[in-house]
């Protein structure tokens, strides 16, 4: 008997299943990154820590427009606005229309523009050390869950070993070291050179966290048909690496970086505030954070806005990073 | 199970009308239940309006396809839907107790005493650190909290040994991961019967398992009816395992039953164009190996989005045949032919007849 | 079929064992598969059927070469292929495809319908003429998909489109034969008559030749020629599908014919019931594999192995010592309890 009329009904009904196309596109013509994007707008708490963080990276993006603007450059030492002790004049540390912030005790530096700087320096820092640690964790961790095996094992081992280091007793012996090999004791720190010694520094540290977490992932995914049908296709190690599993392992990355950013601008501020972070004269919160210790009886407003910004930031960043991670979530999905 | 010998195609005298039975009535009865969920994308409703009743000692079997809201129909009687999420309405009443609107903790106490749950997978309905045996027995002092330990060891060991564990004081030490798929789905069986409970649901319990072990499973739970005069509903998408043990069949389709009656009436005198494509998809040990199944066109409908009319329409062969009724007016159930025999359709009684006699039974299940 | 055509792929003695480990020291292997004999020819289709853990999926992933064989040969259109490095498989790899069981897991989800179906082009480097969309879009057509959802992604399709654009993948670099390992087993009965259709129509208009597994004895019934029964990772009996469900010599093929609940017949089915389990292919029965469950077995049953040959009347070969004879359903002996 020919069926072949109801088999062709039924592939006219799969071709022709999009009636309505309209409401057919808002329901699922939408690829998984939209759908993120859609969950993520929906999030208030995603939205305005997103914000916040825009504001602040256009802030460091743009110091010297905003120095250009506010007419006062992070180093001016503004000597007549302090009292014989030091201590700005006017109230909450000197803040007035020209000092927004107030200034700076002992120096007379403008609280405000040093900040602006500061948000500059610290999200340079972070960033830079986010990216270099997830790149490394990345490829390690990937390879290490692919491949499996003795390869595993030694980038396991050296995972391990990378934990075990304290890191700040670490970062306490090894930057001054470092900077000792290349210059002087008496010799100006160039503040480039500074700021890699910490980005390498953090990296040196901060991928194994990443690694672990990619390693996990793609062990999960490999034995995954999809894997599979490159395989039988005959597809190179790249192709499954990078084309098939990368792709599926962006979300819990994109997290990872995200909330290792904070953790990076803390660490800045640590380090700077030990005293082997970046040099005086460049403008960072830490340094300011510690100077600012020994005014807090007498002027508390220095401490005060350093203080507030950088809690802000990190909570920012933080707050976006949880928001993003529960877009992200497959348990929500579809 | 309680059925007597198959009835020759058709034959129209037999009184398998569950609601008119004589005696005390259906042990469960269930009447218009309605299941909601509250999800990102809409509101799903993933049962709409569904009712059926089982008495003692028989065994109703659900049918359709993934999604057609046998499971959710399920988890309503027992109690188990998320209350946060799930809007339940209609009536459940197990022995004569009305069960929607019930607290949490009523539910509790009959779930597992009066009705009991048999799961598709085993390996996660039983926990994994705890020996098989000491579920069973935990299974047991739950409802007779004056059980000591080893009275309900004992009972375990029995129940473990009824099902067909062989050497089951000795496999009673023994954990779930040590049992092959078979004996821990007879673990299961042992655990939901262990209190005599007068329900029981098996949600596809055999899916997971081999034929041969589903043969097994299938005699298992028909010669444990007879002992403990149970009502069953089986829900599972294998009109094979249906026609093997169910006494009444109800055929479900995006959350509403579409038709309901005896497995006799149902697999031998379909009258509903979608359990006419269930029967003529499924592949068949029997008649002409060469010839193309005819499958059911199109996909099963989004529940959020239900298609107008009759649910099944854009997938309905014959959909036109009444003009467009099938597309605005929503079919009722109603008897079909023969007394229980339900069915929710336009056709009309002469036109099923005729497409089923004409174009559906060569090729279908008497193919 | 014409039994002198020059066989397509041809396996001989084909075993896999998994070693196990306990820590780190081995505590024997898993004999997933042990010795497997067959061969199919240009545009036959085979059909593997047997219970979870048989070692279907084994086999069919040593033939497709994802697994590397413990012993045995494979041989493809006359070139040995059982050790081949990715480089020499290259070009076979064109002509030896596989569809995949779960319609979720085969389907990358981070990628467009177009890019998973383009994949194979795309890791071969093989432009077709009219570019890749053009050739995807073709393939689109062929499975019964819309080629207008080129660009959509997997999570907007359903089960049984999904199993289709697996199939397109498959389909992509013309393969001569395919490993079909339980394409519709996810599937709902009236969607699995789709598919099921579909490939029927793409292997005769194609002459492809498949490698068909299922645990189904149904679903291989529509769709083989020929049909291997395996257990515990031995083929039992193989032979032309109407010798196989019509005169079964195996007494393991009459218990899984009898076990399969058919919708035609009302009430309890078949009179054959096995008792137990699959035993453990860790440590599998001595002689015949199925003495424990079989209940015909003997002491012979428990020391020799019984050969795969052919018995008297039918035309396929079996593996047992005291194969049945005659339609089934009657089985010889009665059936007895077995305890293990
Ligand atoms: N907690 C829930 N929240 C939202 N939707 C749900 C929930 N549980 C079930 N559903 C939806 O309700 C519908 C019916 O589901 P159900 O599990 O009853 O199907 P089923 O008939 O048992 O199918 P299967 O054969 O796949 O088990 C489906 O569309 C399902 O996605
Ligand atoms: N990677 C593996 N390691 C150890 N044992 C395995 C592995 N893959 C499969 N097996 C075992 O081999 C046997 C056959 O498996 P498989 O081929 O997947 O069976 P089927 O597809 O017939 O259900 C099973 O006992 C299974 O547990
Ligand atoms: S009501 Fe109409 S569309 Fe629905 S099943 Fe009957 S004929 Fe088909
Ligand atoms: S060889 Fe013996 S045990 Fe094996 S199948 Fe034949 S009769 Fe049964
Ligand atoms: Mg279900
Ligand atoms: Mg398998």
């Amino acid at each position: 008997m020919s069926l072949s009329p109801v088999e062709g009904a039924a592939l006219a009904e799969i071709e022709s299943s999009d009636q309505e196309p309209d409401e057919k596109k808002r329901l699922v013509g939408r690829s998984p990154g939209q759908l993120v994007w859609a969950r993520l707008r929906r999030d208030r708490t995603a939205m305005v820590s997103g914000v916040v963080l825009a504001l602040f990276i256009l802030a460091a993006v743009a110091a010297p427009l905003i120095q250009r603007l506010y007419g006062v450059s992070p180093n001016q030492q503004f000597g007549d606005l302090l009292d014989a002790t030091g201590m700005p004049l006017g109230y909450v540390g000197g803040v007035s229309g020209d000092h927004w912030f107030g200034l700076e005790p002992g120096l007379g530096r403008d609280i405000f523009i040093r900040m602006i700087y500061g948000i500059r320096t610290s999200l340079l820092i972070a960033l830079g050390a986010a990216l270099v640690t997830t790149t490394i964790g990345v490829v390690l961790g990937i390879v290490a869950g692919f491949l499996g095996g003795v390869v595993d094992s030694v980038i396991s081992w050296i995972t391990d070993v990378a934990l075990a280091l304290p890191f700040l007793i670490f970062a306490l012996a090894v930057v001054p070291t470092f900077s000792l090999r290349f210059y002087g004791p008496r010799d100006a720190v160039p503040t480039w050179f500074a700021v890699t010694t910490l980005i390498v520094v953090f990296a040196a540290f901060g991928w194994t966290g990443t690694a672990r977490l990619v390693r996990g992932q793609v062990v999960s995914l490999r034995e995954r048909e999809f894997v599979e049908a490159a395989r039988a296709s005959g597809a190179g190690l790249g192709h499954m690496l990078f084309r098939q599993l990368l792709p599926n392992i962006w979300a819990p990355i994109l997290v990872a970086f995200s909330l290792a950013v904070p953790s990076y601008v803390t660490g800045e501020a640590a380090l700077s505030f030990l005293g082997v972070g970046l040099p005086e004269s460049v403008p960072s919160f830490g340094r300011m954070i510690y100077r600012s210790i020994d005014y807090l009886q007498t002027d508390p407003a220095y401490v005060f806005f350093p203080g507030i910004t950088i809690f802000a930031l990190v909570l920012a960043f933080n707050l976006f990073g949880d928001a993003l991670r529960d877009a992200l979530d497959p348990k929500s999905s579809r | 199970m309680g059925r007597s010998e198959a009835v020759p195609s058709g034959e129209p005298d037999r009184p398998e009308v569950p609601e008119q039975r004589s005696g005390d009535g259906p042990y469960l009865q269930v009447r218009e239940l309605r299941v909601r969920f509250d999800t990102e994308d809409g509101v799903v409703r993933a049962v709409d309006g569904v009712s059926f009743a089982v008495e003692r000692g028989r065994t109703l079997g659900i049918v359709g396809e993934s999604g057609s809201g046998k499971s959710v129909t399920s988890l309503a009687i027992l109690g188990l839907h998320n209350a946060k999420r799930t809007t339940i309405s209609g009536e459940i009443s197990v022995g004569g107790r009305q069960l929607v609107g019930l607290r949490e903790e009523e539910i509790r106490r009959l779930r597992g005493r009066d009705m009991a749950m048999i799961f598709q997978d085993p390996l996660s309905a039983l926990h994994p650190y705890y020996s098989v045996g000491r579920q069973i027995a935990e299974a047991y002092r739950v409802h007779h909290p004056r059980a000591g330990r080893r009275e309900a060891r004992s009972r375990a060991v029995d129940m473990l040994g009824r099902v067909g564990i062989p050497q089951p004081a000795k496999r009673f030490d023994q954990y779930p991961h040590e049992f092959s798929g078979g004996m821990r789905q007879r673990a299961m069986i042992a655990m939901a019967l262990v209190n005599d409970p007068d329900l029981l649901i098996a949600d596809e319990p055999t899916t997971a398992l081999d034929v041969t072990v589903q043969a097994q499973i299938l005699d298992l739970l028909a010669d444990l009816q007879e002992e403990f005069r149970s009502a069953i509903i089986l829900i599972t998408h294998d009109l094979g395992v249906v026609s093997q043990v169910a006494d009444d069949v109800l055929v479900m389709y995006a959350g509403r039953a579409v038709e309901h009656g005896s497995v006799e009436r149902v697999l031998r005198a379909p009258q509903h164009p979608y359990t006419w494509g269930l029967l003529s998809s499924v592949p068949s040990l029997h008649g002409d190996a060469d010839a193309d199944l005819v499958p059911i066109p199109g996909n099963p409908p989004s529940l959020i989005n239900l298609p107008s009319g009759c649910a099944f329409h854009p997938r309905c062969r014959w959909a036109d045949v009444n003009g467009d009724r099938s597309r605005i007016e929503v079919p009722e159930l109603r008897e079909a032919g023969q007394a229980g025999h339900l069915v929710a359709c336009h056709l009309s009684a002469a036109d099923r007849e005729r497409i089923y006699r004409d174009e559906v039974a060569q090729v279908g299940v008497a193919r | 079929m014409s039994a002198e055509t020059e066989p397509l792929l041809s396996v001989r003695g084909l075993t896999k064992h998994f070693p196990v480990r306990q820590g780190l020291r081995a505590r024997g292997a898993v004999r997933a598969v042990d010795g497997l004999d067959f061969d199919v020819r240009p545009g036959e289709t085979l059909g593997l059927v047997g219970e979870s853990g048989c070692g279907k999926t084994t086999t069919g992933r040593m033939l497709v070469r994802l697994l590397e064989p413990t012993s045995g040969s494979i041989t493809f259109a006359g070139r040995d292929i059982t050790h081949g490095g990715r480089r020499e498989l290259r070009g076979l790899r064109q002509d030896l495809q596989i569809i995949f069981q779960d319609p979720y897991a085969s389907l990358n989800p981070r990628h467009t319908v177009g890019r998973i179906v383009a994949m194979p082009l795309q890791v071969n480097r093989i432009t077709p003429p009219g570019g890749v969309k053009k050739r995807v879009q073709e393939l689109l057509e062929l499975v019964g998909l819309n080629p207008e959802h080129y660009n959509r992604y997997p999570h907007e399709f359903s089960g049984g489109q999904r199993q289709r654009i697996g199939i397109a993948r498959a389909l992509a670099l013309k393969p001569k034969l395919i490993v079909a390992d339980e394409p519709v087993s996810a599937l709902d009965v009236s969607i699995q008559a789709q598919v099921i259709n579909l490939l029927r129509d793409l292997q005769r208009d194609l002459d492809l030749a498949f490698v068909f597994i299922a645990h189904d004895l149904a679903v291989i019934r529509h769709f083989c020629h020929r049909v291997a029964v395996m257990y515990l990772g031995t083929i039992v009996e193989i032979g032309d599908r109407d010798t196989i469900y019509t005169r079964p010599q195996h007494p393991y093929t009459r218990a899984l014919l009898s076990a399969i609940p058919d919708v035609t017949t009302l009430g309890p089915a078949g009179r054959i019931r096995l008792t137990g389990d699959v035993p453990t292919p860790l440590n599998p029965p001595s002689g015949c594999r199925f003495r424990t469950r079989c209940w015909k077995a003997t002491d012979h049953c428990a020391t020799e192995e019984p050969a795969l040959t052919t018995r008297d009347d039918g035309g396929q070969l079996t593996a047992c010592h005291y194969p049945e004879s005659g339609p089934v359903g009657m089985p010889t002996g009665e059936p007895v309890e077995v305890s293990k």
